[in-house]
């Protein structure tokens, strides 16, 4: 017993002060990426990164747009314009409500907003969600598991997993979506009841990540499907996720970043 | 008789192709058969068209005694004599290569699909039938109040897919099937085809809580195919960062075992504290898992003066944490009572299927490529084998316990002398024509990459075999015997990968 009390005294309190200042990442952590058009020569077409596919989506004008979705944070990313135009940053927030948000001239993003007042009554204090892994590397999942060990705590702010869709008020899809798991994913959502709310966390289940364009994965989410919440990343540092919750359910203070 | 092994093959030594030996169906399966009477260990089988209409198989052993390995091949039409029935190894290969390559092993025990997809692999005149992707005919049993219990593909808890199906009377399990393949996202069809800077982001994907140990198999086999020599600097960054991935999962996995046998304070402080450990390789690397670090050539990020500073200040302090609490989970005897004598694995089996890792460890068997067939910084530092004997949970856990450690030790001697260097060189152009193997003891043990180059310096086989698909046999013979309910006790003492085994 006091072998017991001496290692709990040992841990103190680890809980990371979040939302708040939050926790200091260090130096090389790749957050939120930002795109500086100005350092794009007229005309340039070099933008192509080997590593993230889509990852700059030049436009006929002659501009570009930095897709947030398809960003794979590799160090290579950084690399994609050979002018220096793409840098990451040790940002956590960028989950957003659409699709398109993730879609950006300088990297700024609009944050995800808040759901409507109906939606936020039911679910703002209490939202359960179920995990759905469709074609995944497993690394997005270990960050979901690690929102609810006693660094992040999820569950204080009433955010839980459960073991059931039928208890659930929403998924969480992880994953490229591979064709052995697309019928498993369409039926969990259908077990979900409404109303529900659908999560795709990580660079996968918004674009297909690295297995884009492979024959046995179907890119993502199926259109079906219509999302509430999009978390970039590969896979997203745990804040970004709970950042992302927190901002859905206006528990936050609105942003852009 | 060929023998196997006067190529002189190594780990990461590429050789022609050409002069890997070519031998008949009849001397092919001799080969395979005196390997295994030998004690030798099947590390790959696979494979590889051979022209519109013939399929080239390949095979590569491992003397682990010797750190030798040995590589032989055949050329088979649409069907040819299965293997396995002189050769158990190739079970489970043998069923891969007939869903890859649309080849038939004929008289194979068990042709159950592995991962269920279109044949992606097989030379361009055979074809085949539509694939069902959801067919699988699982073994029952019949009996009066035998019952039948489906799980899966999605799970209670926030697990990969898989589906299980036990064969039950009462509580008390008959049999388990494993029907995997639901994350089959063609791995190495993309390690295949797309250019290498990708390619290296997809290695990284294969399992996420591997993405060290996959990439460093990866770059291991591109380096030997280019003959580049990469630094010792780089190649002690590489052996701090695989140890960091191994001690992260294996805290994380005496967490999670904690947490099932309802044992919370280890649940709580070893969920914590294999966070510690992401954070350095955070800290290292720019991400968790150690994304972006190892790339052919070398490391993308040096191990600054002030890096080492850190971890040479904060791994003592994680040692004497997790110490205390790894005493008193496993000197509690309500967790003892738990873990013991739970998903028994028969050391005879561990050894005529060829488990790999803490699973065969756990047997007794003192399997371990770190020891066995050292590349890179293991040459030179040499880690103990942990080894224990019961082969069931509790002995998974112990082995776990020990690695932990030695990984400990193994990190506290690297950063007290990083050798001088730069960390990255050009890794440069393949050699056309070659085959290399490339194997890394990862946490969850053997992961073996074959990579084989075309005329032109590309990639023309590129074969993973994750120390899951070696293992997953081990979790269905465990089960019978047991509750049902201590199968996620089981499967959590396992704790494989569900993406590593699917590809």
């Amino acid at each position: 017993m006091l072998d017991f009390l001496r290692a709990r005294l040992a841990h103190g309190t680890p809980t990371t002060p979040f939302p708040g200042p939050g926790a200091a990442l260090p130096e090389r952590f790749r957050g939120r990426p930002v795109f500086d058009a100005a350092r794009c020569p007229a005309g340039c077409r070099d933008c192509a990164s080997q590593a993230s596919p889509d990852l700059i989506r030049p436009r006929p004008d002659g501009s570009a747009r930095l897709d947030l979705g398809a960003c794979l944070f590799a160090p290579e990313d950084a690399d994609a314009c050979p002018h220096g135009a793409v840098q990451f940053t040790r940002d956590i927030a960028m989950a957003v409500t659409a699709r398109d948000d993730l879609l950006t001239e300088t990297g700024a993003v609009r944050l995800a907003r808040p759901l409507d007042a109906t939606m936020r009554r039911v679910f703002g204090r209490s939202l359960r969600l179920r995990s759905v892994a469709a074609g995944s590397c497993n690394g997005c999942e270990a960050e979901l598991v690690a929102l609810g060990n006693v660094v992040f705590d999820m569950a204080r702010f009433g955010i839980q997993f459960v073991a059931s869709p039928r208890h659930a008020d929403g998924i969480v899809l992880t994953g490229a979506v591979s064709r052995n798991m697309r019928e498993a994913l369409f039926r969990t959502y259908e077990a979900t009841p409404d109303p529900k709310l659908v999560i795709a966390v990580g660079a996968c289940a918004i674009s297909g990540g690295p297995f884009r364009g492979s024959p046995e994965v179907l890119n993502g989410m199926p259109s079906e499907i219509a999302v509430d919440l999009w978390v970039p990343g590969c896979p997203p540092h745990p804040l970004t996720v709970l950042d992302g919750l927190l901002r859905l359910l206006g528990r936050l203070e609105r942003g852009e970043r | 008789m060929t023998d196997l092994f006067a190529l002189g093959l190594r780990n990461r030594r590429a050789v022609p192709f050409t002069s890997v030996p070519l031998e008949s169906m009849d001397g092919f399966g001799a080969s395979l058969a005196e390997a295994h009477a030998r004690g030798h260990r099947l590390v790959s089988l696979f494979g590889l068209p051979d022209g519109a209409d013939r399929l080239r198989l390949v095979a590569v052993v491992a003397d682990d005694a010797e750190g030798a390995l040995g590589v032989t091949s055949t050329v088979v039409a649409r069907r040819y004599p299965a293997l396995t029935p002189r050769c158990p190894q190739a079970a489970r290969f043998e069923r891969e290569i007939r869903e890859q390559c649309a080849a038939m092993p004929e008289g194979h025990p068990s042709l159950k699909p592995v991962r269920r997809h279109p044949p992606d692999h097989a030379p361009s005149d055979w074809t085949w039938a539509p694939v069902d992707r959801e067919a699988y005919d699982f073994d029952a049993v019949e009996g009066d109040e035998v019952h039948e219990v489906a799980v899966g593909p999605v799970h209670a808890g926030i697990i990969e897919p898989g589906h299980f199906r036990f064969q039950a009377h009462g509580e008390r399990v008959l049999g388990l099937e494993i029907m995997l393949g639901y994350q089959h996202r063609g791995i190495e069809r993309l390690l295949e085809t797309v250019d290498r800077t990708r390619a290296a982001l997809v290695a990284e994907s294969i399992a996420g809580d591997t993405v060290v140990g996959h990439a460093d198999a990866y770059c291991g086999a591109l380096e030997a195919l280019a003959r580049c020599r990469k630094t010792p600097r780089a190649q002690a960054i590489r052996g701090v960062a695989l140890e960091l991935e191994r001690l992260a999962n294996h805290v994380g996995d005496l967490g999670a075992l904690a947490g099932d046998v309802a044992y919370q304070p280890g649940a709580s402080y070893f969920g914590r504290l294999r966070g510690e450990f992401l954070n350095l390789l955070l800290a290292m690397t720019g991400n968790r898992f150690g994304r972006g670090l190892l790339r052919p050539g070398g490391v993308r990020f040096d191990l600054t003066p002030d890096l080492v500073e850190a971890l040479r200040d904060r791994l003592p302090r994680l040692s004497q944490m997790l110490e205390p609490v790894a005493r008193l989970m496993f000197s509690d005897a309500s967790v003892q009572g738990r873990l013991e004598g739970v998903g028994v694995v028969d050391p005879a089996l561990a050894e005529r299927e060829g488990f790999v890792g803490p699973v065969a460890r756990a047997c007794e068997i003192p399997r371990d490529v770190r020891h066995d067939h050292p590349w890179g910084v293991f040459r030179f530092a040499h880690v103990p084998v942990a080894t224990a004997w019961a082969g069931d949970a509790f002995a998974r856990a112990l082995v776990r316990r020990i690695e932990i450690q030695r990984s400990l030790e193994f990190l506290e001697e690297q950063l007290g002398s990083v050798p001088k260097g730069a960390p990255m060189v050009t890794a440069g152009a393949l050699r056309p024509d070659e085959l290399v193997v490339s194997l890394v003891e990862g946490w969850r043990g053997e992961i073996a990459h074959v990579v084989i180059t075309d005329g032109q310096g590309g990639i023309r086989r590129h074969k993973v075999t994750d120390p899951s698909f070696r293992n997953w046999p081990a979790v269905a013979a465990a089960m019978p015997g047991n509750e049902i309910s201590d199968f996620p006790l089981c499967n959590k003492s396992f704790n494989l990968s569900y993406a590593g085994h699917d590809l």
